[in-house]
């Protein structure tokens, strides 16, 4: 017995008995127990390998897209802009640039290669999430120039009928709308030359 | 035959005490009813104000058995909710008022509640010694509000589906995590029949279960320190010869007589709109609710159920849309802080200063005046009373210790008034 009366008093003197040591280190112990137990659970919230794989890349075919015309896609729930512009749309992108809020997209999302003047890989095809950049609701087309409700000023381009936001033929915001960003781009790029793939930019066609 | 009557009446009441004596050795269940009921003394004093939290209470049993009944023949699934529910309101027996009781039900609950810390406001029932009384009820909130935002996407309608991919996007305006943290909240990229599933588990057991686990810790805080009164005053100072408090009565009998004809009231005011005006006009049941889910098309105007809305005004009136998140949490989470931001020691409104008056009178009206500006379209002068409201809300809590400190309060009595 004495050895151990001694090493108690030992431990006592420096105010950290065995009992400390035995209760701290079960907390630590319980406690890694209980965060590795936590991290199945919390990661089975995450999207399952089914949503990704639904959520994966969808294909449009762009030949039969005439021009001036818009193709609807859905991917990942979204609705997805396909515009054919033609070369009075192009040519309006310059004259609306003083009428915007972020003419040279710096603060709207779009990946680099869409970042230019026309947000698009291609100039004359827009791809686009069809998703207000205010509260998620989807834009409607009105790509007539200056009708009756929108005014003389309208260049054609999205209009959102949940809060009024008013977007460009690139998809751009114009000022003094709820809308605080042009719309976004998706990840895109083209396969072949009359196919596009949304949803990935990276890999072999 | 009187005789052999009462022997069996005799014998019963024995059998029963015996039963009684028998559980009381093994459970304390004598002294929890003394405890919680029969001995449970609250102020002799009470006014309507008091009725909302059985209420409240009521209406839980009622969201919980209505709830039960509609998972029996309602499918959370994106293919089948929508067309469950219609035929849960045309073809199960009495599917409609079981599921009518239980969507006018989660708008009483609001109101109900509302009311409830309206009285807590009035009365100061968050003060010393009860600021943990008020800190779970306002958990018991939160559980409601995220009660209510799972329950509403279950229906699959298209302002279901709306709202809550509005909700779920709030949350993707925080920097950096914000969009993994969206898509871990939905279990997929959109809301889908996924996010739909497991909004359908938190409405149904993981959110109740919490709710009344916390309901029992709120009533059992409150039983400790004793249920405040219109006076703001401690009835244990004067208690009489037989320990029992002057001004108190017991809870059982007198006061649970008094709140069931508060529940009958009540069930006259709740029955009238479940049976004559479900719907509301748009305000209970949003119309474009009727219409299935509609991923690609959103509803012409987006707005939450009424009891978000005071909420939501201050997410619409800020140009940036992380500073409104931000500001719509702080807003929630300021009155947990109510016990110490109000330096008055006195706690009822009878007695406080025209200062405190004046300024729940101010706050009342901007939590409305918020809540009626998130029901109307977005115009100008919407967006310039939700932000003169939100300043006043927030004036209202931040600025209570500098006016609260220095009040010009009456004198309190030592005995409760009629």
């Amino acid at each position: 017995m004495a050895p151990l009366v001694k090493g108690c008093s030992v431990a006592e003197s420096t105010g950290f008995t065995r009992r400390h040591f035995l209760t701290v280190a079960t907390l630590v112990t319980g406690g890694a127990g209980v965060v590795g137990t936590a991290v199945p659970f919390v990661s089975s919230f995450n999207p399952s390998a089914r949503a990704q794989a639904l959520g994966g890349p969808v294909q449009f075919d762009i030949s039969k897209l005439e021009r001036g015309a818009l193709a609807k896609i859905e991917w990942r729930g979204r609705p997805i802009y396909i515009v054919h512009r033609t070369e009075e749309m192009l040519s309006s992108l310059k004259k609306d640039e003083a009428m915007l809020r972020d003419p040279a997209s710096k603060e709207s999302e779009q990946p680099t290669y869409a970042t230019n003047e026309h947000r698009s890989l291609r100039p004359e095809f827009l791809v686009l999430e069809g998703v207000c950049t205010h509260l998620g609701c989807a834009p409607l087309p009105r790509f007539e120039v200056a009708p009756a409700d929108l005014g003389p000023n309208w260049p054609g381009g999205f209009f959102c009928p949940c809060h009024g936001s008013r977007f460009d033929l690139a998809g751009r915001v114009f000022q003094g709308v709820p809308a605080p960003l042009n719309l976004p781009v998706p990840a895109y790029r083209f396969v072949n030359d009359n196919t596009l793939l949304i949803g990935s930019d990276t890999g072999n066609s | 035959m009187a005789s052999s009557e009462a022997d069996v009446l005799d014998r019963l009441g024995s059998g029963l005490r015996a039963l009684g004596a028998w559980i009381d050795d093994r459970f304390p269940m004598t002294k929890l009813i003394k405890e919680h009921a029969t001995e449970y003394y609250a102020s002799k004093n009470f006014n309507i104000w008091y009725g909302f939290g059985v209420i409240a209470t009521f209406v839980l049993v009622l969201q919980l058995v209505t709830g039960i009944f509609l998972t029996m023949n309602y499918k959370p699934a994106a293919a089948d909710a929508f067309a469950s529910v219609e035929y849960i309101m045309r073809d199960v027996n009495w599917g409609w008022l079981i599921r009518y009781l239980h969507s006018t039900g989660a708008s009483a609950f609001f109101i109900v509640v509302y009311l409830h810390m309206f009285r807590g406001l009035l009365y100061g029932s968050y003060k010393k010694p009860r600021e943990l009384v008020w800190i779970i009820g306002m958990f018991i909130y939160l559980c409601l509000m995220a009660e209510a935002f799972f329950g509403y996407l279950l229906p699959w309608g298209n302002m279901s589906y709306w709202g809550a991919q509005v909700i779920v996007s709030l949350f993707g305006a925080i920097p950096v995590i914000g969009n993994g943290l969206s898509e871990w909240i939905r279990g997929d990229f959109f809301i889908s029949d996924i996010t739909l599933n497991r909004f359908f588990a938190f409405h149904v057991i993981a959110v109740p279960l919490m709710l009344v686990l916390l309901v029992v810790v709120h009533i059992m805080a409150l039983h400790e320190v004793g249920s405040n009164n219109p006076d703001g005053i401690d009835i244990k100072e004067h208690k009489g010869p037989d320990g029992r408090p002057i001004d108190g009565v017991a809870f059982h009998p007198y006061h649970t007589s008094k709140d069931l004809v508060i529940i009958i009231a009540f069930l006259i005011a709740f029955a009238a709109v479940v049976f004559f005006a479900p719907d509301m006009g748009g305000y209970f049941l949003e119309h474009a609710n009727f219409e299935p889910a509609q991923p690609l098309q959103t509803p012409p105007e987006i707005a939450p159920v009424w009891y978000f809305t005071p909420f939501y005004a201050m997410l619409r009136a800020v140009p940036n849309k992380l500073a409104g998140v931000v500001l719509m949490g702080a807003a929630v989470l300021l009155p947990f802080f109510l016990p110490w931001l109000d330096r008055c020691r006195v706690k009822s409104i009878r007695y406080r200063g025209t200062v405190y008056k004046v300024a729940l009178m101010v706050f009342a009206v901007s939590f409305i005046g918020l809540g009626y500006c998130g029901l109307q379209k977005p115009t100008a002068t919407i967006y310039l009373f939700c932000r003169i409201f939100a300043i006043l809300y927030f004036a209202f809590f931040v600025l209570m210790p500098f006016y609260s400190r220095h009040e010009r309060t009456k004198p309190v009595p030592t005995r409760v008034t009629p």
